[in-house]
């Protein structure tokens, strides 16, 4: 692969990813003013000393939206994490070992996909306390279901190759087949679902802290920015719209860079390259 | 393979025989019913089993362990799990919910109002989006690989990363501020005239519409190209029929089933942008009541809201997975 191949929206999604990034790094030094510092009036507009124009409590705008990208990214991205190890790691050995275990883990799993996500979400938050580490938790679970069910379903497709029967054979264990022999052969699939998996998890954490089930106050993040300004909106103040729409721009970026991760997955495939 | 809905031995197999169609549907019935049981189990039971105790937070700051005990008793928390399951599910059934702890009131009434708010609302986001979406999925076919299709491949990719509750404010700020044809917050009421009523959840509609159209509209265009790129296909064309005979004859049967699908799977996922929707237009539904119970920590609401949207979800899976087999006869012979 040469860098020309990659198209020009994967390169600007892979430029808006990187942006976010710095923002989530480089906070403190970016930011021109403190993450829950009351520098000047509610909702003051767009202009030359507010870059962003100020929230519903007098605090700078842009730098909530730069100390936001911290949180948010790093909730998301901690989420996912946890939801592809657990997806992964289960459904490789649900399609290696089949039988009573496959059964088992997959029927859990239908059950599990079976109540939408949201609302499975909201009925265990209601009861577990309201703590960061919980919640990452509660998205990962959650969403390795998913994973589980790419991740049966392209392991089962390797599972029946030769090499794996080979490996078989020759007396490897479990773990190594699982991850010398199936995940290094289901690289590239997986590696579009871990996009589409992290932008469904900033979707999701935003969606959570907008209804005031995610992140808790005064630490910034994007969804609950949304949350705290969205009275404004009625008198024609912008000020939730910013949140939003960093959300919506890291979202479409990531999923900018996961289109052309499955373009090129299926062409590889060999497909008549229409889908 | 066990049924659930029949009964078992020869009979069974010879009712099998002669309606497979019927045994079919029926076995599908059976799994859903077994599957809603699974799901009220986890709801009420799992949830049980999670750490954090509801009278402790129930009473918050004056937590006396005598007050703690006193509450426990109130509720019939002191009593063994699973005689409250049932007990639970046994009214459930009859359609009665308990009373919310945060209230006092009686939850089915509360829902009984509710949900009909949330079912207009979604019934007239599908019958625009779902439309909508089919037309949009055929035009991207038809100009594959065109300027048209990689306009509606931008958007609809741009669409999907949208969160509701930006399209929700975004469309408030335009049309109820800046332009002043549209009302917010969308308050409906008792008694009110069905044309106020429309014009109350036309905001809160578009928004569901725009959130679901990009998918639907994706998957459409998926599944209508993996047909027509299919080797059935081409043997028509390469036999001369014309591109209309082909379509009538040969895809069209073969895309109602992904088609259908594809539509059933979208209106569960309006199920859940209901919740986010509602709460950005203050409308009076059932998502809206399920989230400000999870705030107050209302467990009887929160356990109720969640079977009720779970039974919404499973039973529009299986409305999917039957008419997918009624259209697709290769599907009623499972490998």
């Amino acid at each position: 692969m040469r860098l020309r191949d990659i198209p020009v929206t994967a390169w600007i999604g892979i430029a808006g990813i990187a942006l976010a990034f710095i923002f989530a790094i480089f906070a403190p030094w970016l930011a021109p003013h403190g993450e829950s510092e009351i520098v000047a009036g509610v909702w003051e507009p767009m202009g030359d000393t507010y870059l962003l124009g100020t929230d519903n409590l007098g605090r700078d705008l842009l730098s909530r939206v730069i100390y936001g990208a911290r949180t948010t990214l790093f909730v998301a991205l901690a989420a996912t994490i946890i939801s592809f190890s657990l997806g992964i790691l289960l459904s490789f050995t649900a399609a290696v070992s089949r039988g009573i275990i496959d059964t088992v883990f997959s029927r859990f799993n239908d059950l599990m996909m079976s109540i939408p996500t949201l609302i499975f979400a909201l009925v265990v938050l209601a009861v577990l306390p309201q703590n960061l580490l919980i919640l990452i938790l509660v998205m990962g679970v959650l969403d390795s279901t998913r994973v589980y069910r790419l991740g049966r379903a392209v392991a089962l497709d390797v599972a029946v190759m030769e090499f794996v029967e080979a490996a078989k054979l020759r007396g490897e264990g479990r773990l190594w087949i699982i991850f010398r022999e199936i995940l290094p052969n289901t690289l590239s699939p997986l590696l579009a679902e871990f996009g589409l998996r992290f932008a469904f998890s900033i979707l999701f954490l935003s969606t959570l802290s907008f209804l005031g089930l995610g992140i808790q106050p005064p630490a910034a993040d994007w969804g609950g920015m949304v949350k705290d300004n969205k009275d404004g909106i009625i008198f024609g103040i912008p000020a939730a719209l910013v949140p939003g729409g960093a959300i919506a721009a890291l979202a479409i970026c990531v999923n900018l860079v996961v289109d052309w991760l499955l373009k090129r997955t299926s062409s590889l495939k060999g497909g008549r390259g229409d889908a | 393979m066990t049924m659930t809905s029949e009964p078992s031995g020869l009979p069974a197999r010879k009712f099998r025989e002669r309606y497979p169609l019927l045994a079919l549907i029926l076995q599908r019935l059976g799994l859903s019913a077994v599957l809603l049981l699974a799901v009220s189990v986890l709801i009420f039971a799992g949830v049980e089993a999670l750490p954090g105790d509801f009278a402790t937070t129930y009473l918050g700051q004056s937590a006396t362990p005598q007050a703690v005990e006193n509450i426990r008793s109130q509720l019939g928390l002191d009593r063994p799990v699973t005689t409250r399951y049932f007990e639970w599910l046994g009214n459930a059934l009859q359609g009665d919910f308990g009373t919310s702890w945060a209230s006092r009131n009686s939850v089915s009434e509360q829902i009984g109002n509710r949900l009909g708010n949330s079912l207009f609302l979604a019934f007239f986001a599908a019958l625009v989006s779902v439309p909508l979406a089919i037309a949009l999925g055929m035009v991207s076919v038809h100009f594959r690989n065109r300027v048209p299709d990689k306009v509606i491949n931008v958007i609809s990719l741009a669409a999907i990363s949208l969160p509701e509750f930006f399209i929700g404010y975004l469309l408030i700020l335009f049309f109820a501020v800046n332009l002043g044809i549209a009302t917010f917050p969308a308050t409906v009421f008792e008694g009110m005239s069905f044309l106020d009523r429309l014009k109350a959840i036309a905001l809160p509609a578009a928004t569901l519409v725009l959130v679901v159209l990009a998918h639907m509209m994706r998957m459409t265009r998926a599944a209508i190209l993996s047909v027509m790129s299919s080797a059935y296909m081409e043997t028509a064309e390469l036999k001369g029929l014309g591109a209309f005979r082909a379509i009538v004859k040969h895809a069209a049967p073969n895309a109602i089933a992904p088609i259908v699908n594809v539509v059933a799977l979208n209106l569960a996922y309006l199920v859940v942008g209901v919740v986010v929707v509602e709460v950005v237009f203050v409308y009076p539904g059932m998502g809206q009541y399920m989230v400000d119970a999870v705030t107050v920590r209302d467990m009887p609401v929160v356990q109720a809201c969640g079977l009720i949207f779970a039974a919404f979800y499973i039973l529009l899976n299986m409305l999917a997975d039957i008419i997918a087999i009624v259209a697709n006869p290769r599907l009623r012979h499972p490998r």
